[in-house]
């Protein structure tokens, strides 16, 4: 017997291959994948038919009037519950099935390399995530463009983008709402690797997804909202103003790879840690918990501080100026469209020189932060006459920055009655229409 | 020159926190031997099979295996194959596919790595399709067995082997196991059925709390044994009591049953021969190794 060579690391390539296999051939993952290409397309498209439309949902109003609005309907159901689900699903359970089957030892002969695991199983988890959203986005969009049409979309302050545009915003929209569900499955990761067998390391993305979501119904200030890795998983909207909404968006996304980075970093530590000889342990233990989650919480702090000290900005983010300046931009936009839809010669925005009135509470509170207790009068001129017109809203604003504006009359401007549009009769888009206000935008002087 | 040996193992000292699991373990198995692990649960089997397979390094002592020195965790060279704590399988891939994926893991080209040869080797054939994850824990350990045949190993670990096999299961394992060590494999295998590793293994090791207690083969074995007892039948039960009664160094226990030494026996056999008596049986009560094992350990 001659002296044997020491056997090299398995190739990177051959370990993504392995788990690849191994996610693809469990039928709840496959199912899972399936249901992303399929189910979203024929969601949209059924809703589309539909003479009652999810007006709760951001863009619901518009899913009757293109086929654009779908996947951003679907993509706030998705920042809500699917994507935090999908993440649980797939990264969440990659190290701790390991852990479940008892085969790290398999594992470990065969590969040699703990460091080339961590990363073949992060990037098998990856891609089937990506591959989920793929499907969530071309599904949706599929569906609603063969049911009502590649359309132009009615922005969130009332503009219009036409339907290349749109489609275009809405790719940018999904693409942003990656980093977030990286975010999330870094945590997902982490908590495989923490709890290992303990099924709370299957859960925990969802879990932080639904802490985060009810942190940002809380009327925190703006520093904290915008430190929160979820915060981008909302501030994709601020993609559908004009100008679009950039530093919310970016702080969100540069917040939630930060989180991703973190998190990966700590379970790939915490994973080279794990003594995989010892039978009795499965790597989890109150010092592994600590060394995990501390330095999240450490990133939270300095986000926090950081975001503060950069951008000025404090409170809610939500005063009277800036939801006077939305309700007013938004109103003109559309009005503009009411016109055309009405058939009337068209206006300017800068004809109609709309302005915006808010208060809280009747003007017994102070006008700032969230509360369905906003009224707008909104003032504009009326074309060809020195008169003007005034309408009046109902705001209920959240305190992340978005709103529905209900109409208050007069009704012959902003009640309910039918408009003839291309694609048949809808409601007059004065009646109600959704806003967002920008948290981190200073108001102007003067 | 001396042939380098599969495993060569001096002082091997592995201690999790301040539990000594392995305490100054030498161990040497030659290429073609089956060597035999013993001990009771907790004294340090499992963790000698993971040092040989590479999972982890010892906290001192030397360890060679193919004549590699091990200086790392995970630095086990190639030719070693095997597994410990059962056999790593994913339930949702059926047997093929388990062996497929390891091939693909490995670098083999599955069409070439010689799947169904193995399959066929441990009689799983007629379930290659089948997923796994409805495998009996006897199917799972041959289907180890046979992942493990796919990387054609010089030197193979087994932890367990025999764990769950029904009699054909049995065989399919030892034909497969005295194969390899007739090609010149060498095979450490650990496990709690004495008669499998009598069947088995050339030499045998005894470990308990971490220690080796015995080490060389089973006929060295009965030899340092102390008495044992002993099946006698024979044409003249009455006869041959009274002559074993009358036999040094023999006790007799029972109707049929004797006690002592290896030479005190054969004399007792030459004796019944010369008084024309039939012998009939002439069986240990208890298996050597077992005697031996219970012996050692309990002495520990």
């Amino acid at each position: 017997m001659t002296a044997a060579t020491l056997a090299r690391p398995t190739p990177l390539s051959r370990g993504l291959r392995f788990e690849l296999v191994k996610l693809v051939s469990q039928w709840r993952i496959r199912l899972v994948v399936l249901a992303c290409w399929v189910a979203p397309g024929l969601f949209v498209a059924a809703v589309s038919q539909q003479s009652t439309l999810p007006v709760d949902t951001l863009f619901g109003r518009w899913m009757h009037a293109t086929g654009w609005a779908g996947p951003l309907v679907l993509l706030g159901f998705a920042g809500t519950w699917a994507l935090p689900l999908l993440t649980s699903l797939v990264a969440g359970d990659v190290f701790a099935a390991e852990d479940r089957l008892g085969t790290w030892r398999h594992l470990l002969v065969a590969v040699r390399s703990p460091r080339r695991i961590f990363v073949a199983k992060s990037l098998g988890a990856l891609s089937v995530l990506v591959l989920m959203v793929a499907g969530l986005v071309f599904s949706s969009s599929l569906g609603g463009v063969l049911a009502v049409g590649d359309r132009p979309l009615v922005g969130l302050d009332g503009h219009q983008l036409s339907a290349g545009e749109a489609a275009a915003r809405v790719l940018l929209a999904w693409a942003c709402v990656l980093a977030p569900t990286l975010a999330l499955a870094a945590i997902g990761l982490l908590g495989s690797v923490l709890l290992g067998k303990s099924p709370m390391g299957l859960l925990l993305p969802a879990v932080v997804a639904l802490a985060l979501q009810l942190a940002q119904m809380l009327p925190i200030p703006v520093p904290v909202r915008l430190a929160l890795p979820g915060y981008a998983f909302i501030s994709w909207n601020g993609l559908f103003t004009s100008p679009a909404q950039w530093g919310p968006l970016l702080i969100g996304i540069a917040v939630s790879l930060l989180w991703a980075i973190v998190a990966t970093a700590l379970a790939y530590v915490l994973f080279l840690r794990r003594d995989f000889t010892s039978l009795a342990t499965d790597g989890t233990g109150r010092r592994a918990l600590f060394l995990g989650v501390l330095p999240l919480v450490v990133l939270l702090v300095l986000s926090v501080v950081v975001i503060r000290t950069a951008t000025g900005v404090s409170g809610s983010g939500i005063g009277q100026e800036k939801v006077q300046r939305s309700v007013a931009t938004a109103f003109a936009h559309l009005y503009r469209l009411q016109t055309g839809q009405l058939n009337r010669p068209d206006v300017t925005e800068a004809q109609l020189a709309t302005t915006a009135d808010c208060n809280k509470g009747g003007g017994r509170r102070d006008p700032e932060g969230a509360g369905n207790d906003w009224r707008c009068v909104v003032t504009w001129h009326l074309p060809g006459t020195t008169a003007t017109g005034q309408a009046i809203y109902q705001l209920d604003l959240t305190p992340d920055g978005r709103f529905m504006a209900d109409g208050d009359g007069p009704k012959e401007v902003n009640g309910y009655f039918l408009v003839h549009t291309p694609t048949g009769d809808a409601p007059n888009p004065l009646w109600q229409f959704d806003g967002t206000v920008d948290l981190l935008s200073t108001t102007p002087k003067g | 020159m001396e042939r380098p040996r599969a495993v060569r193992a001096r002082r091997i000292t592995k201690c999790f926190g301040e539990v000594v699991a392995l305490d100054e373990i030498d161990l040497d198995v030659a290429p073609g031997q089956i060597h035999g692990l013993v001990g009771p649960n907790g004294a340090g089997k499992t963790t000698l099979l993971g040092l040989l397979l590479g999972l982890a390094v010892a906290d001192s002592g030397q360890l060679e295996i193919l004549g590699t020195p091990i200086r790392r965790a995970l630095d086990a060279p190639d030719g070693v194959a095997g597994f410990v704590d059962g056999p790593g399988l994913y339930p949702s891939l059926t047997a093929r596919q388990n062996l497929a994926a390891l091939a693909r893991l490995r670098g083999l080209d599955p069409r070439g790595a010689g799947l169904d040869e193995a399959l066929d080797q441990v009689g799983l054939t007629d379930v290659a399709d089948d997923r796994t994850g409805g495998f009996s824990l006897g199917m799972r350990q041959r289907l180890g067995l046979a992942a493990a045949l796919l990387t054609r190993p010089r030197l193979l670990i087994l932890d367990e082997p025999s764990n769950g096999l029904d009699p054909v299961g049995a065989r399919h394992v030892h034909r497969v196991l005295t194969g390899l060590a007739a090609d010149g494999a060498a095979i450490v295998l650990s496990s709690h059925r004495m008669d499998d590793v009598e069947a088995l293994c050339s030499e045998v090791t005894i470990v308990a709390t971490g220690r080796v207690v015995f080490s060389g083969p089973l006929s060295k074995l009965a030899a340092e044994n102390r008495e044992l007892d002993y099946r006698l039948r024979t044409s003249d039960p009455a006869r041959a009591r009274a002559l074993a009664a009358e036999s040094p160094g023999i006790t007799v226990v029972e109707d049929e049953v004797v006690r002592g030494l290896v030479p005190a026996m054969d004399e007792l056999v030459a004796r019944l021969v010369r008084e024309n008596i039939a012998l009939r049986e002439l069986s240990p009560v208890v298996s050597p190794l077992e005697a031996a094992f219970l012996n050692l350990t309990e002495e520990k």
